[in-house]
């Protein structure tokens, strides 16, 4: 017996402590894997943000320096300006000096905390020395990408795309939704199977008459300033797609028909119906296909690429800050302040309506 | 017995107003009529958008049919399926397609589903922030975040081969220039494109019912026995899904070699993928005829691996609710 209790009383062997060690052990593992992958994903974003506000020259130096845009430090006393140093004195001290006069035994120095007092002489030859560089960002950057690549103007165009295929999106797939939830057609199955089955139906197939077709009407590029290129990024957007269809479907058919009925013995049509209370009751459906649709429209590429060729004014941010940037290839930090711009307003909507958003991918993606 | 006279007070009978079930002949066709109204945007769109193109564009593969000439429409037999068979790029540039596909699918269905197992850990702090932080890339608009990766894969200056370096690899590839190694730096690129993938994978794991873990525990199993044989079967119809849509999507990979190598497929073709040839014959060229063909040929390949993912699905795909 007294064997059992001469164990030592430091260490715990409960079957709960070890439970809990283990239980601290897997949780900072599955957080250390999280980090980890969290860094690789936000990594390029770090390398944009830096390299955007870089000039040439630091963007030359950071190649084998430091990572942070630096600059040699510049001190600036009556109107001109002198490089500053680190100037190491014989009892051990390291002032940051500003070379005021160079010399090639001793030269003078001024300190910039005090640059009125007397020049400081220091002896030896001052190409020795190693020059003080700060952190500077150039956030001019910016506005010289936003002048360069007249982005106002393609915000303004992809603006308006999106906007106008939204309004079409929404209305021909509010129709057709409410159509397949709620109303006796036949062959009802047949035409749904359909409508998803052209979710697998890979776009070049159709692409080549749709395109040849539009070029014979007109609908490509832009003619006496107006942007016909733009009808064909438009205009099919009022004919319903899959996903938006099935993501409202889904939703109409969770409203109880009780509401219908009510709505009809009172005298509605099916329109008012749906005006009335289908819509009110899917808001929420409706806001996501919305965000579904602007998103797309502001990362469209290859539509406004063939139909926009040449009308360069009328070309969405998407194609305008690629040919800026096959242009610009040269200057990386320009290359990087446009795509930061054109990613910000998805970004800030995303994070606005991550909910509504996410909801939807969930409901499109897992019920098929 | 009724005290009732029946002449005077007919029996009440309930009027039905339920849509979509049938009661007066009139009222059911009233109804079809709105329907198909309500329908229409689509069975217009459909026919003018998907169907009437895609018959259109398998009688052009026949024709000579080009936006860059005026000669008259001509019928050419089988020429056009000729010249594709022996087009050694066009064939080079289905062989780069597939192989991209055999190298990203993998990725693209492991590296979601493993993100999603992850957000689903119990003892994971900050689920919420994770999810947003892995999805947030999803909407970054596809040539910024591809300009955004050129430089971060930058052979020097690019802070992946800088980070390599400091953990001592030596000699980091050159991602975008080197032959052997722009493919997978494509695959890369593509962990900011798997939100979706991983959302909804995310959304079937949690809908598992607790159930079959709690029945498992009963039977004594550890985690992984329970993921391979509970949570995979379980959320297969997700993965099916994904795969198909990712087969479809890659044989349509067009963007990020057409930005990153500024439509040439350079270094030495590799990373000359079917689409670009297909835009440079119908969009630089502007011929149709033989554009359409490739079309069909890239069609008839996504159609063919789909049809035998479809076959497949037998075998690993389960769903709960049918029988056996």
């Amino acid at each position: 017996m007294a064997t059992i209790t001469a164990t030592p009383k430091h260490v715990n062997t409960s079957p709960y402590y070890s439970f809990q060690l283990r239980q601290f052990g897997v949780k900072s593992l599955i957080f250390m894997v999280a980090i980890v992958i969290g860094f690789i994903y936000l990594m390029p974003f770090g390398n944009m943000a830096l390299m955007a506000v870089k000039t040439q020259e630091q963007i030359v130096a950071s190649a084998t320096g430091s990572v942070l845009p630096m600059e040699p430090e510049v001190f600036v006393y009556e109107g001109k300006n002198y490089d500053v140093y680190n100037v190491p004195f014989p009892d051990g001290t390291v002032r940051e000096l500003a070379l005021f006069k160079k010399g090639r035994q001793t030269s003078e120095f001024i300190d910039p905390a005090n640059p009125t007092a007397e020049a400081i002489t220091w002896e030896g030859n001052w190409r020795g020395l190693e020059q003080v560089s700060e952190l500077k960002f150039h956030f001019e950057n910016f506005s010289t990408a936003w002048d360069m690549l007249n982005f106002p103007r393609h915000f303004f165009n992809t603006l308006a795309i999106a906007i106008l295929g939204l309004i079409g999106t929404l209305l021909s797939c509010i129709s057709v939704a409410y159509a397949f939830a709620r109303f006796p057609i036949p062959g009802k199955n047949v035409l749904f199977l359909i409508l998803i089955g052209t979710i697998i139906l890979p776009g070049q197939v159709t692409l080549i008459p749709t395109y040849a077709f539009f070029a014979k009407i007109g609908w490509v590029g832009s003619q006496n300033g107006i942007p016909l290129g733009w009808l064909p990024l438009i205009v099919p957007h009022f004919f319903a797609n899959a996903y938006n269809v099935f993501l409202l479907r889904q939703y109409f058919m969770t409203l109880p028909r009780e509401l219908d009925e009510a709505a009809v013995i009172d005298g509605a049509t099916p329109f008012q119906v749906l005006t009335r209370v289908i819509v009110p009751l899917s808001w929420s459906a409706i806001i996501s296909v919305g965000l579904f649709h602007f998103i797309f429209a502001w990362n469209d590429y290859f539509g406004p690429l063939i139909y926009l060729l040449g009308a360069r004014d009328f070309q969405p941010i998407s194609v305008a800050v690629q040919e800026f940037n096959f242009q610009y290839g040269a200057r990386p930090e320009l290359v990087q302040a446009t795509s930061l711009m054109a990613m910000v307003l998805p970004i800030v909507i995303f994070f606005f309506a991550q909910k509504v958003f996410m909801r939807g991918v969930v409901i499109t993606g897992v019920e098929k | 017995m009724s005290t009732v006279d029946a002449s005077h007070s007919p029996p009440y009978i309930p009027k039905k107003a339920k849509i979509g079930e049938p009661q007066s002949r009139t009222l059911q066709q009233q109804q079809r009529l709105w329907g198909w109204i309500f329908l229409s945007p689509w069975i217009i769109g459909f026919t003018l958008f998907t169907a009437a193109p895609i018959i259109m564009s398998l009688g052009f593969t026949f024709t000579n049919f080009s936006l860059s000439s005026t000669d008259p429409i001509e019928f050419v037999g089988l020429a056009n399926w000729q010249k594709l068979l022996t087009d050694p790029l066009a064939l080079t540039a289905l062989g780069v397609t597939l192989k991209f596909a055999a190298l990203a699918v993998p990725i693209g269905i492991i590296l979601p589903l493993g993100l999603a197992v992850l957000l689903n850990a119990k003892h994971l702090f900050g689920k919420r922030i994770w999810r947003t932080l892995f999805y947030m890339p999803y909407m970054v608009p596809a040539v910024s975040g591809i300009f955004i990766w050129m430089s971060f894969m930058n052979a020097q200056a690019g802070w992946l081969n800088r980070f390599l370096k400091l953990i001592g690899i030596q000699d980091p590839p050159n991602w975008l220039g080197d032959a052997s190694w722009i493919l997978p730096a494509f695959v890369f690129m593509g962990i900011w494109g798997v939100g979706n993938a991983m959302l909804t994978m995310l959304a079937t794991i949690q809908g598992v019912p607790t159930e079959l873990y709690e029945a498992a525990d009963v039977d004594g199993a550890n985690s992984v026995i329970k993921f391979f044989r509970i949570t995979l079967p379980m959320i297969s119809p997700v993965i099916f899904y994904n795969l198909v849509l990712s087969v479809i999507g890659l044989m349509q990979y067009f963007v990020v070699p057409y930005v990153v190598t500024r439509g040439t497929g350079q270094p030495g073709n590799s990373a000359y993928f079917f689409n670009m040839h297909l835009y440079k014959t119908a969009f630089t060229f502007f011929d149709m005829g033989y554009g359409a063909t490739q079309a069909w040929l890239i069609f008839i390949v996504a159609l063919i691996l789909t049809v035998g993912l479809f076959l497949s699905s037998r075998y690993w795909v389960y769903y709960a609710g049918e029988r056996e």
